[in-house]
């Protein structure tokens, strides 16, 4: 495999990886778990499943974005390829 | 000064401002006018696509939408901000890479083939129109409300802003101003979300109060007593798979339109795209978390105003009388006890809430200074323009670059491509205008085509072209044709024509991800079936994969 695949690998399960945490906290916390976790409330505040959906999952797409960013500029400049 | 002098004033600064940055971003050189040079800095991009992307609808319509569906409301919430997450790690670096002007020009020289072009082109344009119109009219509804002018005049007003930007500075012109846009509509957003979320729980910061308050449960609790749907329920307004399905359709809609795209496009390298669709997405985070909590409280302050009080005392509430007048907030007492009921039954309910007036009404409910109330309408234009200007130059390139110039034209001198591209968008935005004046359909249902078209399309096109490197020219055609007329013909039959929700009940705004799923098999069946891509073309695919080399695409052309 030469070195140029070697980057791609690398970048396709970095990539994959964010995508699991995308779509569990997506639709397996936020929708399709929504029902079970209403019934926990934190801080007094709204259920849990309800506040995921609504205001969670979003701050988490910032989070996922920003990693894949940086992770992304180490990965150009560990195989030279930075723009 | 009265409100009316308050919003004349604010409208008519921001538009001098829209203007004269307009005037001061003019372009003389093709690059330029497509894709502003590729000098906008990541930051500065993220809050272009920000505004470029919040819609009148996000802005006016969406806390009202969430309001009304609850705990579904979500669907909108997280299929708008979650598809910048396949935006930023699928689509925007290697887009950037490939360095060329439009979407079209992606598809059309990755299948190396006019054909697949000619399929993008009319996609781009009817997507991008579908989705252009409301704005244009969005922009006529909030002049007329806050102004008093007519809604035909305020289309025509926002049309020839639009053209006067976009005419002279194309992407350029289109780009700062969409940053100076940015800024006035969510300025007046938090404004209003921050006074209204102060005045109701003592937190000052809406996120914060929708977290920490158990505000969301109380109007749950109430909107039960009176015998409307449980609120932080799921599955209330619309069935798990429709919740499931619309959210997804969003969000690969949004990775697919190509006036978001586009925007990668505009930013110096391919590092630069990744930041920026997260800067992207810091920006519309900020409207989109404080509109949840925008939807609670100002439901739970009209429901705990209106319900059960007597209809004289209502009546003097100002508010309630200037926005009664509209017709957007109608009381009737029918069973004549001189009381307001409010219920989930249409027979007994005495009040007709529209879903426009939770964003529109909260500065006077939450007794703002007059000025905001001028501000919010202010933000509201801002939000309709940037994304009208976003999606004409969408139409207007797709014409007179991938038509004139890639397939009619190639040997046009840069004078003449730019003569080109100025003449179709100056036609483009004055064609869309009747539009925006007599809308073919109800907007909200407008926008669910354009999603689901751009779901079923371009996301399967782009993505095989990226990470397949096998996908050919034939397996992309089908792909994107079967995807466009099986979800065009379930929405245009399900929404028009009386057709039942044929498959599993799935709602004409859900059925993007299986013309999308389809798109993926028939794409996969047919490129295996036919000869690979040609040498060149893998090379081509090799390349886009490494950010190397981006930073001077600019000077190619």
């Amino acid at each position: 495999m030469n070195r140029l695949e070697e980057y791609w690998k690398a970048n396709t399960s970095l990539i994959r990886n964010l995508l699991i945490v995308w779509a569990v906290v997506a639709y397996v916390l936020g929708i399709l778990l929504a029902p079970a976790l209403n019934g926990i409330r934190l801080f007094g505040g709204p259920p849990l499943g309800f506040w995921i959906a609504q205001q969670g999952s979003i701050y988490v797409f910032v989070v996922l974005i920003f990693v894949y960013a940086a992770r992304m500029k180490a990965l150009d400049r560990e195989y030279g390829v930075e723009d | 000064m009265s409100v009316e002098v308050w919003t004349w004033t604010i409208v008519i600064l921001s538009f001098v401002l829209y203007l004269g940055i307009g005037y001061w971003a003019r372009v003389r050189e093709t690059a330029g006018f497509y894709v502003a040079g590729r000098g906008v800095p990541p930051v500065a991009n993220g809050a272009a696509t920000a505004a470029d992307w919040m819609s009148g609808a996000s802005y006016i319509s969406m806390a009202g939408l969430i309001s009304f569906l609850g705990f579904d409301g979500a669907v909108y919430l997280m299929g708008w901000t979650g598809g910048y997450v396949l935006l930023a790690l699928l689509l925007a670096p290697y887009l950037r890479k490939f360095g060329r002007y439009t979407v079209p020009e992606f598809i059309g020289d990755r299948y190396y083939s006019n054909l697949a072009r000619v399929v993008a082109v009319i996609a781009a344009i009817f997507v991008s129109f579908v989705y252009a119109v409301p704005q244009l009219r969005g922009v006529g509804i909030v002049l007329s409300r806050y102004l008093g002018v007519d809604v035909a005049t305020g289309v025509w007003v926002a049309v020839l802003v639009t053209a006067f930007i976009a005419v002279l500075g194309g992407m350029k012109g289109i780009t700062w101003t969409q940053v100076a846009q940015y800024a006035v509509l969510i300025t007046a957003y938090l404004i209003m979300g921050i006074a209204l979320s102060n005045l109701l729980t003592g937190n000052p910061i809406p996120q914060l109060a929708f977290t920490f308050s158990d505000f969301a449960v109380r109007l749950s609790e109430l909107q039960v007593e009176l015998g409307f749907k449980e609120y932080v329920a799921p599955f209330q307004n619309l069935s798990a798979l429709n919740v499931f399905l619309i959210t997804l359709t969003l969000m690969v809609g949004t990775a697919g339109l190509p006036h978001v795209i586009i925007r990668f496009y505009t930013v110096p390298k391919a590092s630069d795209a990744r930041w920026s669709a997260g800067w992207a997405l810091v920006f519309i985070g900020l409207l989109y978390t404080t509109a949840p909590a925008v939807a609670v409280f100002s439901k739970y302050n009209l429901l705990s105003t209106l319900a059960n009080k007597p209809v004289e005392e209502v009546r003097q509430i100002d508010w309630v009388q200037k926005w009664e007048k509209t017709g957007l907030l109608k009381l009737q007492d029918k069973n004549g006890d001189g009381i307001l009921q409010m219920s989930g039954n249409a027979e007994v309910n005495e009040v007709t809430i529209d879903r426009d007036i939770i964003v529109l009404s909260t500065p006077e409910v939450a007794k703002l200074a007059p000025f905001v109330v001028g501000l919010v309408a202010a933000g509201g234009l801002a939000a309709a323009l940037s994304t009208a200007a976003g999606l004409l130059i969408v139409i207007a390139s797709a014409i007179s670059h991938d038509l004139y110039t890639r397939m009619i034209n190639p040997a046009a001198s840069e004078a003449t491509k730019l003569l080109i591209a100025r003449v179709v968008i100056f036609l483009v935005v004055v064609l869309a205008a009747p539009f925006g004046i007599n809308p073919p359909a109800f907007i909200a249902q407008l926008v669910a085509f354009a999603f689901g078209l751009a779901a079923s399309t371009f996301f399967p096109a782009i993505l095989l072209g990226i990470f397949d490197r096998r996908m050919n020219m034939q397996g992309a055609v089908a792909g994107m044709v079967a995807g466009l007329i099986f979800t065009a013909t379930y929405i245009i039959g399900t929404k028009y024509l009386g057709w039942p929700n044929f498959i599993f009940g799935i709602t004409a705004e859900g059925i993007g991800t299986i013309g999308m799923l389809l798109n993926f098999v028939v794409a996969y069946l047919v490129s295996r079936a036919t000869p690979p891509p040609p040498a060149e073309i893998q090379h081509l695919v090799d390349d886009i994969r490494i950010p190397k080399g981006s930073a001077g695409a600019a000077s190619e052309h």
